[in-house]
């Protein structure tokens, strides 16, 4: 059986809107919040595929612009709950409760700090782009475990979920429907980079750095954009993903969570669109209905994942349309 | 600040430098005969672990739990070799990151169902345990001293072996040209066993060592197998003499960091604040003297390839 | 006699104990096809890489346009104006045929900092690269994926993303390899009329194109240029003789 790839992507989408809509008519909330959930790891692995899946570069600390985000979140939402400024020495902020101002620092933290991490890691490549992005990742990891102010080790609750003007956030379909609609834009503007100059620059550049040299392009330059671009997205995601638990905590920059975050994109399909939302569904759903069935789930997510890396590449989308995945 | 503590923090530092080292030699060892990057090392160092401490409850002899830690990772990694890691070596490096996490999650979990969550636990030998006296006065643990010690006699039997050995001779070659010693007549798959298990054996045997001073728990692989990779992209992909120096560097600046940051910082800040700033820059020390090398040498100390 | 478009100033190279180029000093002038042709090993394609900045030189220089481009990497070189075909096909495989001259549209035009619309819908990249691709007689491929077409085919769509650049300069690493004998009789038709547009360095084992084509031939040995003059010249020559056609012969 093959599809068009056009017809899976609307039926993901449609599956994605349609399991809350059912789980609200049958008053499941959890279901909601298990939709959500796909949703928003579905966008960091979003971001993530933009330089993994179009750009080659096997990010594996992805996990630290997830964390940068929620501990935006956290550290911003805390500070307006305890109405104390944050103080970052220079100037004194407000904190925030309303989530567009919540995702803004989000994206713009991560962006900064991905151009950083960017300049110093693009120069290597191979192995040690892998390396050192797992281990600047886990840098934050134990600074966050050291940062005593914002809970350390234990993380940081959040009574209260953030506002987003109109709507009520606290009700579970509502939440559902803003990240809904946030990753169905972000993949909008994915695949319209996707298909732009620089996307089509980027994605040669994976494919042959020399001819995109030959042409007069610099691809570590387009590496950056897009390295700044996918932590800026995933930051946001890690925003959301604080606000569906109004908790954040260092395994939010956990290394496992980087791997994850890959193993999604895997699964659905390396470089496809909708890869990631896929992976994420069917991940969010072997998560709930094998970890229900025995608490030793990862050997069987372990098992599942070398028969494709040995047997299968494409992920599911590449099973349904018949078209490879991405070479990275 | 007294020099006591100041030489006992370093000694700490060298005798966490030298267990790293036992990681990251495998580790670079692998990557350079064979080009892959295999995330399941910390893994075969819980392996080795698990082994030593549960030998070593049922016959009450630390010495025979080493024995089972080396032969129980060296299996191990023989086995992961044979049945998935020689698959990976002519693959993408995001098939090998992937393949190899699955086997860390297929191990861990593992584990966890034949041993439970609970951490088990290794004595330290009645025979090195309690203080030694060094000259000048200070009392250092003598199961630490042990330590630095085993770890320094594998460095130079790792030398020796890949300096003045037949088998040192072929690893030479492989990491050269691999089509050369193929041509040569060297069995390249068992060459590629034999050293996969070789550096599983030297994670097995960190992992059995240091079980002995913290707990023998799930999940224990992962933190050190990290800093391994630290050490080995300061000293330079594929470098033994790189792995060596950076494990010592990475040891020192973790510990030492640990200890005199928060003192330092206290000179100019108050207690608690300077406790905490400086505790947190500690734990990032070894990351920022990562990225201080790399600005300088991109491909590490010692590293040639990229 | 003009000056030339582009020059390499006592050029050298060294690998180890191994000398790849030694002491070059070539030209390349306006509207001419010069080939440099050598043993396998002479070090051509090291001389290559050091003209469009894939490989450092030790020592000596590139001018190009009357500048010195020696400090600057091959994008900028590219920018300046230096079109290049590999040996070995350098392509975005998975791509199609249009979107590999795409790119080279993009990298002539505006540059990629452009996010939103489709590169190709946009008319004038397209424009430009069908242009090129109608040039060297790949219309038909257009939506061909690279990794589909045929060994000559990529070597026509490789000079095809040079067009797109509307170089100053083309710099060809054997564009003939692999090509069949029809193939190569259309190549060489083709890169005939090309000169005028662009002079071309061409490095070339295929000798009879090379001897219909070039106004000048330099013959490289172990590094070294041994000789430069024209296919009459080359032919007759003694030194080459020795050094060169009779090694092989």
């Amino acid at each position: 059986m093959r599809m068009n790839e056009t017809w899976v992507n609307a039926l993901v989408l449609l599956g994605l809107v349609a399991v809350p809509g059912w789980a609200l008519m049958v008053d499941e909330p959890f279901t909601i919040t298990l939709a959500t959930r796909a949703a928003i790891l579905a966008l960091a692995a979003v971001g993530l595929n933009i330089v993994l899946g179009i750009g080659g570069l096997v990010s594996f600390g992805h996990a630290l612009f997830f964390g940068l985000g929620g501990y935006a979140m956290g550290i911003l939402a805390f500070h307006a709950q305890t109405y104390s400024a944050l103080d970052l020495g220079f100037i004194q902020i407000e904190g925030s409760t309303s989530m567009p101002v919540i995702w803004l620092v989000a994206m713009g933290v991560s962006a900064l700090v991905a151009a950083v991490i960017g300049i110093l890691t693009l120069r290597t490549s191979g192995v040690y782009f892998i390396m050192i992005t797992l281990a600047f990742a886990q840098m934050f990891y134990y600074f966050a475990i050291s940062w005593a102010q914002y809970g350390g080790e234990d993380g940081l609750s959040i009574y209260v979920r953030n506002g987003f003007p109109g709507l009520n956030t606290l009700a579970p379909i509502q939440f559902f429907g803003i990240c809904f609609v946030v990753l169905c834009l972000v993949l909008l503007l994915n695949a319209r980079v996707q298909a732009s100059p620089f996307g089509l620059a980027l994605n040669a550049a994976r494919q042959s750095a020399t001819r995109v040299e030959a042409v007069g392009l610099d691809p570590i330059k387009l590496r950056l954009v897009a390295f700044v671009l996918s932590g800026a997205i995933t930051g946001l995601a890690g925003a959301l993903f604080a606000d569906l638990n109004r908790f954040v905590s260092p395994s939010m920059f956990s290394w496992t969570l980087s791997g994850e975050l890959i193993v999604l994109i895997i699964i659905g399909g390396v470089g496809r669109l909708m890869g990631p939302v896929i992976g994420a569904c069917i991940f969010v759903g072997l998560e709930h209905f094998l970890g229900g069935l025995t608490d030793f789930w990862h050997i069987y997510l372990g098992a599942i994942l070398l028969c494709i890396v040995l047997f299968g590449r494409g992920g599911v989308i590449g099973l349904l349309t018949g078209k490879e995945g991405a070479h990275v | 600040m007294s020099l006591i503590l100041i030489i006992e923090q370093i000694l700490n530092g060298l005798q966490f430098g030298v267990m790293l080292f036992l990681m990251a030699a495998g580790l670079t060892l692998i990557f350079g005969v064979m080009g892959l990057i295999n995330l399941a090392h910390g893994s075969l160092y819980m392996v080795g672990a698990f082994a030593a401490a549960a030998v070593a409850g049922l016959t009450g002899s630390f010495l025979l739990g080493l024995i089972a830690a080396l032969a129980a990772a060296a299996l191990a990694g023989a086995l992961i070799e044979m049945v998935v890691i020689r698959r990976l070596y002519r693959a993408a490096h995001l098939d090998q990151v992937l393949a190899t996490f699955a086997l860390i999650l297929i191990f861990s979990e593992g584990t966890r169902w034949v041993f439970g969550s609970f951490p088990l636990f290794l004595d330290i030998p009645a025979a090195l345990s309690g203080p030694v006296t060094l000259p000048g006065g200070i009392e250092y643990p003598l199961y630490r001293l042990a330590l630095i010690g085993i770890g320094l006699g594998v460095g130079l039997g790792l030398w020796l072996l890949i300096e003045r050995t037949r088998i040192g001779i072929q690893i030479r070659a492989g990491e050269n040209d691999r089509e050369m010693i193929a041509a040569l007549g060297v069995d390249i798959s068992r060459l590629y066993t034999v050293v996969f298990a070789l550096g599983a054996a030297l994670a097995g045997l960190a992992g059995a060592l240091v079980g002995a001073i913290q707990s023998v728990q799930v999940g224990m692989g992962e933190p050190v197998l990290i800093l391994a990779f630290v050490v080995i992209v300061i000293g330079g992909i594929g470098s033994i003499r790189g792995a060596f120096i950076g494990a010592l560097l990475v040891g020192l600046t973790d510990t030492l960091g640990g200890v005199f940051l928060p003192e330092l910082f206290k000179l100019f800040m108050d207690g608690g604040a300077a406790q905490k700033s400086g505790s947190a820059l500690a734990s990032m020390g070894i990351y920022l003297l990562m990225g201080a090398v790399l600005i300088w040498r991109p491909t590490g100390l010692f590293g040639a390839r990229a | 006699m003009s000056d030339p478009v582009l020059a390499t100033h006592q050029l050298s190279k060294r690998f180890g104990a191994l000398c790849a180029t030694d002491d070059v000093s070539i030209d390349l002038r306006p509207g001419e096809i010069h080939a440099i042709i050598g043993p396998n090993g002479a070090g051509k394609s090291t001389l290559i890489k050091q003209i469009c900045g894939g490989l450092r030189p030790d020592a000596g220089k590139i001018m190009f346009l009357g500048r010195d481009v020696s400090g600057l990497d091959a994008s900028a070189r590219a920018r300046a104006g230096l079109g290049r075909s590999f040996q070995v096909s350098e392509l975005a495989m998975e791509d199609t045929v249009l979107e590999n001259a795409v790119l080279g549209a993009i990298g002539a035009g505006a540059g990629p900092w452009r996010f939103w619309r489709a590169a190709t819908r946009t008319a004038a990249l397209v424009e430009r690269a069908e242009a090129a691709l109608a040039r060297v007689g790949l219309t038909a491929q257009r939506d061909q994926v690279v990794a589909s077409l045929s060994h000559g085919q990529r070597r026509q769509l490789e000079v095809a993303v040079a067009l797109t650049l509307s170089p100053k300069a083309f710099i060809m690493d054997e564009p003939m390899a692999g090509l069949g004998a029809e193939g190569s009789k259309a190549l060489t038709g083709f890169l005939d009329g090309l000169r005028s547009q662009a002079p071309i360095l061409l490095v070339e084992h295929d000798m009879d194109a090379v001897f219909a084509l070039a106004d000048r031939i330099s013959v490289l040995v172990y590094g070294k240029i041994i000789a430069t003059g024209s296919a009459d010249d080359i032919r007759t020559s003694a030194v080459v003789r020795d050094a060169y056609l009779g090694d092989a012969a």
